[in-house]
C-alpha cells in the first residue's frame, strides 16, 4: 500500500476537502458561509476545536472581508485559506484582483454555483468564470479525489516563488461538495512533505515596513500588469511539474493543464469542465461502440489558459463541441469564445458552442449522444455557425 | 536602471518623498501679532499642515496645498493667503 494514504473510505466531498485542507495546514483561515460552500468551513471549525489545532480560524462579517483576510495574512507571508460560492465569490472579487496584482498567494476553494437572479443554488460555472480576468488561477476538478489531490497541488503552486498568485480550486456545487464518493485522504506528514514552507518575497513586518498598493502612474502601470500576465503564463510549467511531483509522491495523476481521453483518432472531441467531464467519459465507450469516433478534452487549467495544449490536442479533429457551464452574455460561452481564439488562425477544425446545464440543470450519458449527434448532422449539412446553442431551451415557456 | 519589484511592494513612507506643496497656488502666511495660538487652524487643515508650536501657528510648507481652510476658520484673522511668487490677496 502507498505509504501516504491514511485513509480510503466512503466521504462527503465537504469533509475530504476540509481534512485535506487541515493537512496543509494553512495558519490562517477566513471564513463566512454560503450554500454550497458552509460544509467545508463547518467541518473545518469542527476538526480544529475538536484536535485542538492552532490554525488560526476566523469568523467575519462578509465574503470581501473573509478574502481580505487571506490578503492580509499572505502579505505577513502566512499560508491562507478561505471558501466560498456564487455571490461571495462576486463580493471577493475586488480583493482577488488586489491580490492578483499584489501577487499574494492566497488558496480559495470555489464551489461553483449559479449566480442569482433568480436565485438558485445548483451547480454551473458562471461564479467562476466572471473572475477570469483577475490573474487567479483557477483548477476545475471533475471529482471528490480530484478535488482533494488539487487541494494539495495548489498550495504548491500559487506560493511557488514564480508564481505567487491566488489560486482556486473550483469544484461543481452538491455534485462534487454533497455526494458520497470512495476516496483517499492523505496522512499529513505526507502532505507536508510534499508542501515547501511558505516562502515569499516581500513579507509585512512591523520591524521592517513596507508600502503595499501604492499609486503608479501611466509610466508604470502596464508593465505591472504585463508582470502578472508573464506569471500566469509562467505557472503553466509549474502546474505541469506539480501534478507531476504529486503522481511521483502519491501516485494519483488527473492531468495536468488538460487531460486528454480517447483523442488520438478523434474526429469529433468534446471540451468540458468539472463534473460534467466525468460524464462524458461515462457516455464515450457507448459512442464508440457505435463506431463514432469522439473523444474528450478535459480542461483542468482554465488559468493560466493552455493555448498550446488545447491547439495540439484539437488539431487534428474535424470539430470540437465545447461545453460551457456559463454564459457570456451576447457572445456565448467564455471557454468557447478562449478556444475559438486559440484555433483561429489553424485551419480544419471547427468549433461548435453549447450552453449547458445553467442553474444545474441535469446531464446525462444520453445528453453528450444527442449532441454529438446534432453535430455530426451539421457537419453532413455543412451547417456550423458561430451562434451559441442554448441546449434544451425550452421556448414554450419564453 | 530601475526596476520594478514584484506586486508593487515598494519601501515604506514614500509618499512623504511627494512633495505635495508644489501643487498649491496660495500658500498661508501668519501675522504673529494676530496669533494668539488657540489651535482651530491645526483642527480644521484637512493636511494636517498647520501645527501650534509655541503658541503660534507654524504652516508646513511641503505639503500645504493652498485650500484656504485655516484662513477662512482663524478667528483672529490672523492668516491671509498669498499667492506663491506674487501679490497678498
Amino acid at each position: 500500500m502507498n505509504s501516504a494514504v491514511k485513509d480510503t473510505s466512503i466521504l462527503q466531498g465537504s469533509v475530504a476537502i476540509a481534512e485535506t485542507v487541515l493537512a496543509a495546514s494553512p495558519g490562517v483561515i477566513a471564513v463566512y458561509p454560503i450554500t454550497p460552500q458552509t460544509h467545508i468551513v463547518e467541518h473545518l471549525s469542527k476538526l480544529i476545536a475538536q484536535r485542538n489545532l492552532n490554525n488560526k480560524y476566523l469568523t467575519v462579517d462578509s465574503e470581501f472581508s473573509a478574502a481580505s483576510v487571506v490578503l492580509g495574512a499572505a502579505a505577513t507571508g502566512v499560508r491562507s485559506y478561505t471558501a466560498s460560492a456564487s455571490q461571495g465569490l462576486l463580493l471577493m472579487t475586488e480583493v482577488i484582483f488586489n491580490m492578483a496584482g499584489t501577487r499574494l498567494p492566497g488558496v480559495f476553494t470555489a464551489v461553483n454555483r449559479s449566480l442569482s437572479p433568480p436565485i438558485n443554488i445548483q451547480v454551473d460555472h458562471q461564479d467562476t468564470m466572471t473572475l477570469r480576468d483577475s490573474g487567479i488561477i483557477q483548477l476545475y476538478v471533475e471529482n471528490i479525489q480530484e478535488a482533494i489531490d488539487t487541494h494539495i497541488q495548489i498550495f504548491k503552486i500559487a506560493e511557488h516563488q514564480q508564481v505567487l498568485l491566488p489560486a482556486m480550486v473550483c469544484m461543481d456545487g452538491w455534485i462534487l461538495s454533497h455526494a458520497y464518493e470512495p476516496v483517499t485522504l492523505w496522512k499529513e506528514e505526507a502532505v507536508q512533505e510534499f508542501l515547501p514552507e511558505f516562502d515569499p518575497v516581500y513579507r509585512l513586518d512591523p520591524q521592517k515596513p513596507l508600502t503595499y498598493g501604492a499609486l503608479t502612474d501611466d509610466d508604470k502601470i502596464m508593465e505591472f500588469k504585463f508582470m502578472v500576465h508573464e506569471a500566469l503564463v509562467g505557472s503553466k510549467e509549474i502546474v505541469k511539474s506539480v501534478a507531476l511531483e504529486f503522481k511521483e509522491k502519491f501516485g494519483n495523476y488527473h492531468g495536468d493543464l488538460v487531460e486528454e481521453n480517447m483523442i488520438e483518432d478523434a474526429d469529433i472531441i468534446l471540451v468540458a469542465m468539472g463534473s460534467i467531464a466525468g460524464t462524458i467519459k461515462a457516455a464515450l465507450p457507448e459512442l464508440r461502440k457505435s463506431g463514432k469516433k469522439v473523444g474528450l478534452l478535459k480542461i483542468r487549467a482554465y488559468r493560466p489558459f493552455p493555448d498550446q495544449e488545447i491547439r495540439q490536442a484539437l488539431s487534428k479533429a474535424r470539430v470540437a463541441i465545447v461545453l460551457d457551464r456559463s454564459l457570456s452574455c451576447s457572445v456565448g460561452g467564455p471557454l468557447a469564445g478562449d478556444i475559438k481564439y486559440c484555433l483561429h488562425n489553424q485551419d480544419g477544425t471547427r468549433v461548435v458552442n453549447y450552453i449547458i446545464s445553467l442553474g444545474g440543470r441535469e446531464v446525462y450519458p444520453e445528453t453528450i449522444y444527442k449532441i454529438v449527434d446534432e453535430t455530426e448532422k451539421k457537419l453532413a449539412d455543412d451547417a456550423i455557425d458561430d451562434k451559441p446553442v442554448f441546449w434544451d431551451l425550452n421556448k414554450d415557456l419564453l | 536602471m530601475l526596476k520594478l519589484n514584484i506586486g508593487g511592494i515598494t519601501e515604506a513612507g514614500l509618499s512623504k518623498k511627494n512633495k505635495t506643496g508644489n501643487w498649491s497656488y496660495f500658500i498661508p502666511v501668519v501675522d504673529v501679532s494676530r496669533c494668539n495660538g488657540c489651535g482651530i487652524c491645526e483642527q480644521f487643515c484637512p493636511e494636517s499642515c498647520v501645527e501650534i508650536k509655541e503658541k503660534l501657528c507654524i504652516v508646513n510648507e511641503y505639503y500645504c496645498k493652498g485650500c484656504q481652510i485655516c484662513c477662512f476658520e482663524c478667528p483672529q484673522e490672523a492668516i491671509t493667503m498669498k499667492e506663491k511668487g506674487g501679490a497678498v490677496t
